[in-house]
């Protein structure tokens, strides 16, 4: 007897002496774990004021209050008032004189021309419009806040070091003088960049917008919603509620989780081989975007719909069948229903997703420079990730905070859809 | 008549067609016993109405274009006939431009502007027969349907019918598109291994694609060695695979076993934002942020690190897939039966020993699958490496230099100007084949194991 009593605290010796290191061991595996958290959690903390540190500046701009004299000499020599005299009339020579009011000694060609390019290169264009609109605007003094150039304009933000030499940066000395002066003066202001929101694509930073992409991709979410939802739901109901157990529909099934897997370029494959080529659909538009992105959402709404139908209790099909509905009736005007929230969550979620892709599209030719906002879905157009792409390309300084403020609209309207989701479901959801 | 008048009034002879159907029933009822509910009387007839209407507009969709083009190439003088196929497609470019009322730059031959007459008058007749026809016939079933209409027609049954037939057909959506992917890319890609031949492709070592301009030009004639980019994209895809799998795994392990479930409420969302960014935006930070911020930490320990080093990406990307490891993992975890834990604790075990020992092993199966889902998404992940890595093909396994992936290049030989019949733009159809299969291939193999393992605890 006192041999096992032996034994026994014999071995919760050998326990007790190894507890400390399996305690420290348990105690480091749980440490991992929440600094595998933490990483996560702090690459998205960096991740997100990386890109709002960049690209909140992009959503003001900076403004110069000009007075310029609408000179008829220059616009209209011959007072005809004729559409095409006026069109081709030196409106750059109207914002030359007017900055020149500030700054009487500038005269040789060189510091004119840096005199010049303070402002952007856009503001003859709004002159000659604002003229054309309105003749009686002619030898008229008017009294505007002109965008900067884009290089001034990040010279304000702090985002050119002038203590480098003239040559190793974008802007001249006089040019800093100048504007330095006119801030004393407090003509320059950061106003809020409604360009961003009105305008197409440009080469100019500050002439440049996102309308126009999220235009492009309003429409092709349209396409994808209505090409997609429907075959989608279609499919789901039929695998759901009326597949036999065969070959073929396990073949079905199959490809469908396939497709679900099939990385996205391969999909712009497809739009190029069989819409572009084969079909002879335009390059750019929407239209083939809107397919291809309805191809790719297809698997990820029948994922979703298929999940919607299960959850809707056998208890309401056996209800209704036992009432002497077909079938057909029982799913459609019972079951359907009381799913419907549940797929329009999940279809919304997999737009989304849809919204963010930009692979697909680089294939189809979206990736065009294209400065007008497009009216149908058969005009050549960018999409929202896809400006996001063309601009983070671009070279200018001023396109990092523009690049960062698409990407933040992009979020955005991404927050916006997943919450819209959630909110169906939080509301239409019904608790069985 | 133009085509939205046709689509408006389709669509509104559709109404129509579905009330007087549901009326004839209504009416009918007062005198016999009905078989149906009247609305499928309705519905019978406006199946009879829509179905000439939809199929003509499909097949008209389908292959107004590719007729009319032939046609108008057939009438197009002997002379330009004669050319090669090439030829006459640009000169087809021409006169579909100018028949849209755009201008042509530069030569146009003799007979553009016939043919483009020719073109938009054949587009308008083709396009007058499939309107016509399509409401002549559409008016005439409808009208053979309308009569049919009795108290002893089955409408429901014939309505169901059709209603299950369209479903199936939804379903089928599914074959047609994997079909089309494939057909679409084999057929490129088997042109292109008529040119360049297969082991070259799969086996060379060298990726050079630039094609000469001329028959006589030096240097420049296209080499399509695709292992530098396998290479490449294995590098950066294992890169990922070391950030995501450990991470992905432990979050997943402490969220179902050890988080309060306070935690959980706030880490699951958090993570799902992290699946949620666009690949976009990921690759905006890589090129922008992380890229210089990794060059920089080279330069002060004194190693010369490209600014599109393979580390960098894969660092992203890996970031981007922990999502899709942990969630993955959390369900096999999660699947792994209580009984074994409780059995693991009644011998005294530690919870980390638990995990380690048992619930780990029991749950491999399951992860390695989810490992091979993330794998196959780092492979075939487009944006993230097009912004973020190197465009020439370096055969290298070094993480910090720049390396080029198949992704990358697909979208380089695609985007921009391009020509439909050189090498240059079907080796990206061969690409995308090899990427296609392989990813199909990894997860055609990885659900299999999750499927396999999950019903072996069910």
């Amino acid at each position: 007897m006192s041999n096992t009593l032996q034994e026994t605290q014999d071995i919760s010796e050998i326990v007790n002496r190894g507890l400390k290191k399996r305690y420290r061991s348990e105690f480091m595996f749980r440490f991992y774990g929440v600094v595998s958290i933490l990483f996560a959690v702090v690459f998205l903390l960096v991740f997100f004021s990386s890109i709002i540190s960049k690209g909140y500046s992009a959503f003001t701009q900076g403004e110069l209050n000009m007075k310029i004299y609408l000179n008829e000499e220059v616009i209209d020599p011959d007072r005809l008032r004729d559409e095409e005299e006026i069109r081709y009339a030196n409106f750059d020579k109207l914002v030359l004189d007017s900055l020149k009011t500030y700054f009487p000694e500038v005269s040789s060609r060189k510091e004119r021309k840096e005199l010049k390019s303070l402002v952007s290169s856009g503001t003859s264009l709004r002159l000659q419009s604002m003229v054309l609109n309105d003749y009686s605007l002619i030898g008229q003094e008017i009294d505007i806040w002109v965008r900067l150039d884009s290089d001034i304009d990040m010279y304000l933000k702090g985002n050119i070091d002038v203590s480098l030499d003239e040559s190793q940066r974008r802007i001249s000395d006089n040019q800093v003088r100048w504007v330095q002066e006119l801030q004393e003066q407090n003509l320059i202001s950061q106003n809020f960049n409604s360009t961003l929101f009105t305008a197409g694509d440009s080469r100019e930073p500050e002439l440049a917008g996102v309308l126009g992409a999220l235009v492009g991709s309003f429409f092709m979410l349209i396409i994808t919603f209505i090409v997609a939802f429907p075959l989608g739901v279609a499919a789901a109901i039929y695998l759901e509620e009326f597949a036999p157990k065969n070959r073929f529909i396990d073949f079905v099934e199959v490809n469908i989780n396939n497709l679900a897997a099939v990385p996205s370029i391969i999909y712009g494959l497809l739009g190029l081989a069989v819409f572009i080529n084969f079909f002879g659909m335009p390059r750019s538009a929407p239209l083939v975007g809107g397919l291809v992105l309805a191809l790719m959402t297809f698997p990820v709404i029948i994922i979703a719909s298929r999940a919607a139908l299960q959850s809707v209790p056998p208890s309401i099909t056996d209800a209704a069948l036992g009432v002497g509905a077909s079938k057909i009736q029982t799913v459609f005007d019972h079951v359907f229903p009381l799913a419907l929230p549940g797929m329009l969550t999940g279809s919304i979620i997999g737009m989304a997703r849809a919204l963010g892709e930009s692979a697909p599209l680089l294939m189809i030719g979206m990736v065009a420079f294209v400065v007008d906002v497009p009216t149908s879905p058969l005009d050549s157009s960018a999409a929202l990730p896809v400006q996001v792409y063309l601009w983070a390309d671009a070279p200018e300084r001023g396109f990092v905070e523009r690049t960062s403020a698409a990407i933040l609209v992009l979020l955005f309207f991404l927050l916006l859809m997943n919450s819209t989701a959630i909110w169906l479901r939080n509301k239409f959801e019904t608790k069985w | 008549m133009s085509i939205s008048l046709f689509l408006i009034s389709i669509i509104f002879l559709g109404f129509l067609s579905f009330f007087w159907g549901k009326r004839k029933a209504l009416l009918l009822k007062n005198t016999e016993s009905l078989h149906s509910l009247p609305r499928y009387y309705g519905y019978y007839s406006l199946a009879w109405f829509a179905a000439p209407s939809l199929l003509i507009i499909f097949l008209w969709l389908l292959f107004s274009e590719s007729f009319v083009t032939n046609q108008v190439i057939s009438l197009l003088p002997e002379s330009i006939r004669a050319l090669s196929p090439n030829e006459i497609t640009l000169r087809m470019n021409d006169v579909k431009n100018l028949a849209a009322g755009n201008l042509i730059a530069g030569e146009s031959f003799i007979g553009l502007e016939q043919a483009a007459a020719n073109y938009n008058r054949i587009t308008k007749l083709v396009q007058d027969v499939a309107i016509y026809s399509s409401l002549v016939l559409s008016l005439a079933l409808f009208i053979f349907s309308y009569r049919s209409i009795s108290g002893k027609l089955r409408a429901r049954n014939k309505v169901e019918k059709i209603i299950s037939n369209l479903l199936l057909a939804s379903a089928t959506v599914a074959i047609f598109a994997t079909a089309g992917i494939l057909l679409s890319v084999l057929f490129e890609a088997i042109r292109f291994f008529q040119i360049i031949s297969f082991d070259d492709f799969l086996f060379g070592l060298t990726w050079s694609p630039q094609m000469a301009i001329r028959e006589d030009q030096v240097g420049s004639s296209g080499l399509f060695g695709a292992i530098p980019l396998f290479a490449g994209t294995a590098l950066i895809s294992l890169i990922s695979l070391t950030v995501a799998v450990p991470v992905g795994l432990m979050t997943a392990i402490y969220l179902s076993e050890y988080a309060p479930s306070k935690v959980r409420s706030y880490t699951k969302p958090m993570l799902e934002i992290l699946s949620g960014i666009p690949t976009v935006v990921y690759g905006f930070f890589a090129a922008i942020t992380l890229a210089p911020f990794i060059r920089d930490f080279g330069v002060t320990i004194g190693l010369d690190i490209a600014s599109e080093s393979a580390l960098g990406v894969g660092l992203v990307m890996g970031i981007m897939i922990i999502p899709l490891v942990s969630s993955l993992s959390d369900d096999v975890i999660s699947a792994v039966p209580q009984a074994m834990r409780d059995g693991s604790y009644g011998l005294g075990a530690t919870k980390s020993e638990t995990i380690k020992k048992v619930i780990i092993p029991a749950a491999l199966p399951g992860i390695v699958g989810g490992i091979l889902l993330a794998a196959s998404r780092a492979i075939g992940e487009t944006m993230i490496v097009v912004m973020a890595a190197g465009l020439s093909a370096r055969l290298s396994f070094n993480p910090i230099d720049a390396v080029t992936t198949v992704t990358v290049q697909i979208v380089t030989l695609l985007v921009g100007d391009q020509e439909f019949d050189s090498p240059k733009t079907l080796a990206a159809f061969a690409l995308g084949l090899t990427l296609f299969v392989v990813t199909l291939a990894l997860n055609f193999y990885a659900l299999k194991i999750v499927r396999k393992y999950r019903e072996q605890y069910e």
